[in-house]
């Protein structure tokens, strides 16, 4: 605990941002977010458009997986099915985008529930089956059902609008991401917070305790759920807003098992755990790309090799975080902050 | 009626065929997770690298089919012990999201080394003659006769094996008790090692028969994962189990093809999926499995 921080209410003491310090950086960090597309080029705030979704994916799946204890395997696929729900209900029923967006997320979040309902009796591993199964169910439906969504061809996403904005400018709708992607950080915090958080922890912890204690566990699971489902329908509203074209070959099971990787890699039950996992992800595949880019300059024939150069390191990050530091870059921050705190008197 | 029945055994015994690989592949599954509790994801890439290891030798280093399905076989051990050494041993006691994470980040590993080695492409064996064979109307490939022929052998190989052989006595009591293996001088460790390279060797196999039937690209690494209703059908936990979850899955599979088409199309890709959904939400454990039962 940082020197001269006391408090004198609960009030004070269950506030987020606790010290002057934390919340003079985190508005400079939002000021800069605001303010970065004017400096950057296109391609960056293309990435960063992605990254964003991918922040509030993470949050939605860190909150089912992390806090709660529930592998899930296809978060893609929820995603996919709020792309095609906020498309369609654009593009075929003519819906406003302010009322598509939401409705996109509740949709998610019942088809969510419907997967999440084996959780009545399954845990673990059988429960992560469950998941790929409505992975592979959810994938086959897109695919299959040509009326709707256009089957293997895909499907145009008609852009929408918000009073001034129209999101296939993609600095409108990297202000859109932004503010989304900031209000799911606050809301995952809050719920974490409130009575639901913690009984979200408690099934984790020791499921039958909470129970013993008086915690509904199927009636959480099935909540962390939806609330998983509808950030993932949110998400996936954006993708498809980014994409212009959507296919199923966007919602893959890779991409589910890509963001259970960031979110390892961020640390999986901690709020920070998202943004981190995001953001080192997005850097190294960056990175990946610089390297390639000069690899195959200089070896022409190997086209190829940025696929499976970007595998096989990912794999390798994936492998090594699990084995070194299986909390995540959310531990590593915390320890290296509280060095710093105590500096030069640790105890 | 004559014409219905020969639709039927048609889709049946193509079925069959199909479900004794799957059996196979499920007994990797399973193998692996009775001694040591993970559900290995990777399987799938496990039988992608064995297929293409094979077709390579065959093709492009112009081996015979047999020294190249010998040779196969050796690097699928050698695949196994270092999967086992280097991935799973350091996690041995960690939750099960790490767990089946790191075979998750494997599956990136296996499949970034094929996509390099032999690019993207799919490539066919051309192996088995073409003909179909004529069972008494029903017509099947002659290759299906083969996977189910040597999938069976396999699979009575394994089971007299697990019944006498003394490694396969140890695998079994590892898997009913750790502590009590180990302080019988089981080598747990051993033992563990063992189930890796089996798992390895019974999945290349099966990737070399699917790869005879359908060619061989990444698309196989699916495969691994169309096994997992097989292995929750019989239990995760049961060779039995995984024998018949995996001919009743295959049989179904091809069934819901024959029968299905007409209303809903290509149901049988998923078909596997909705059975495995099905069995969760009714018999979690499978047939077979144990059922874990807790007390406070």
């Amino acid at each position: 605990m940082p020197a001269g921080l006391y408090h004198e209410n609960y009030r004070s003491d269950e506030r987020i941002f606790q010290t002057w310090f934390v919340r003079t950086w985190l508005i400079v960090f939002l000021i800069l977010c605001a303010v970065l597309p004017l400096f950057v080029s296109k391609y960056m705030i293309s990435i960063l458009i992605e990254a964003g979704i991918a922040i509030i994916a993470c949050h939605g799946l860190n909150l089912l997986t992390g806090f709660t204890g529930q592998i899930s395997l296809g978060h893609a696929a929820f995603m996919g099915v709020g792309a095609y729900a906020c498309s369609i209900l654009i593009g075929q029923a003519g819906v406003p985008f302010i009322v598509a967006l939401p409705a996109a997320g509740i949709i998610t979040a019942m088809v969510g529930m419907v997967f999440g309902v084996p959780s009545l009796r399954l845990r673990g591993l059988y429960l992560a089956m469950a998941t790929i199964a409505a992975q592979f169910i959810i994938e086959f439906v897109i695919r299959r059902w040509d009326k709707l969504t256009g089957g293997v061809e895909g499907m145009y996403v008609d852009p929408g609008t918000l009073g001034p904005l129209q999101f296939n400018h993609h600095i409108h709708l990297y202000y859109l991401t932004f503010v989304l992607a900031v209000a799911a950080t606050m809301v995952t915090k809050n719920i974490i917070r409130s009575r639901s958080g913690r009984a979200f922890v408690a099934i984790r912890d020791r499921y039958l305790a909470a129970e013993v204690i008086g915690v509904h566990v199927f009636k959480y699971r099935l909540m962390s759920f939806a609330v998983s489902s509808f950030f993932a329908g949110i998400a996936g509203a954006l993708l498809a807003q980014y994409l212009e074209v959507i296919t199923h070959e966007s919602f893959t099971i890779m991409q589910s098992v890509d963001y259970l990787a960031m979110c390892i890699i961020g640390g999986l039950g901690h709020i920070v755990g998202a943004i981190f996992g995001v953001a080192f992800w997005f850097i190294l595949e960056r990175l990946l790309e610089i390297v390639t880019t000069t690899l195959n300059s200089n070896f022409p024939d190997h086209i190829t090799w940025f696929v499976s150069i970007r595998e096989i390191v990912f794999g390798l990050v994936i492998i090594l975080f699990l084995i070194f530091e299986p909390d995540g870059l959310a531990a590593r921050w915390r320890s290296i902050r509280a060095y710093w705190k105590l500096w030069p008197f640790s105890y | 009626m004559q014409s219905e029945f020969l639709f039927f055994m048609q889709f049946f015994l193509t079925g069959l065929s199909m479900g004794s690989i799957y059996a196979l592949v499920a007994l990797g599954f399973v193998l692996i997770y009775k001694s040591t509790s993970i559900l290995n994801l990777a399987q799938g890439e496990f039988l992608m690298v064995g297929a293409y290891i094979c077709l390579s030798m065959t093709l492009d280093f112009g081996l015979n089919f047999i020294a190249s399905f010998l040779l196969t076989m050796v690097f699928s051990v050698i695949l196994g012990l270092a999967v086992e050494r280097l991935a799973l041993r350091p996690l041995i006691g960690e939750p099960i999201i790490s767990v089946i994470m790191v075979t998750l980040g494997l599956t990136y590993i296996l499949r970034g080394l094929v996509i390099m080695l032999w690019g993207n492409d799919i490539r066919q064996f051309n192996i088995f003659p073409q003909m179909p064979l004529d069972l008494w109307g029903v017509k099947i490939a002659y290759l299906y006769v083969w996977s189910m022929g040597i999938s069976l052998v396999l699979l009575i190989f394994f089971a007299v094996f697990f019944k006498f052989a003394r490694t396969g006595v140890f695998m079994r009591a590892v898997a009913d008790h750790q502590t009590a293996a180990q302080s019988m001088g089981i080598s747990v460790k051993r033992v563990f090692a063992i189930s890796w390279c089996i798992a390895a060797v019974v999945s290349s196999i099966g990737g070399i028969l699917i790869g005879n039937i359908g060619g061989v690209g990444v698309e196989l690494s699916h495969f691994g994962l169309k096994v997992l209703p097989a292995v929750i059908f019989g239990g995760l936990d049961s060779i039995l189990g995984a024998i018949i979850g995996g001919l009743v899955v295959g049989v179904l599979e091809f069934l819901s093809a024959g029968y299905l088409d007409p209303f809903i199309p290509a149901l049988n890709e998923v078909f596997p999926f909705i059975v495995l959904v099905l069995v969760l939400m009714i018999k979690p454990y499978g047939l077979f499995g144990i059922e874990e039962i807790e007390r406070v």
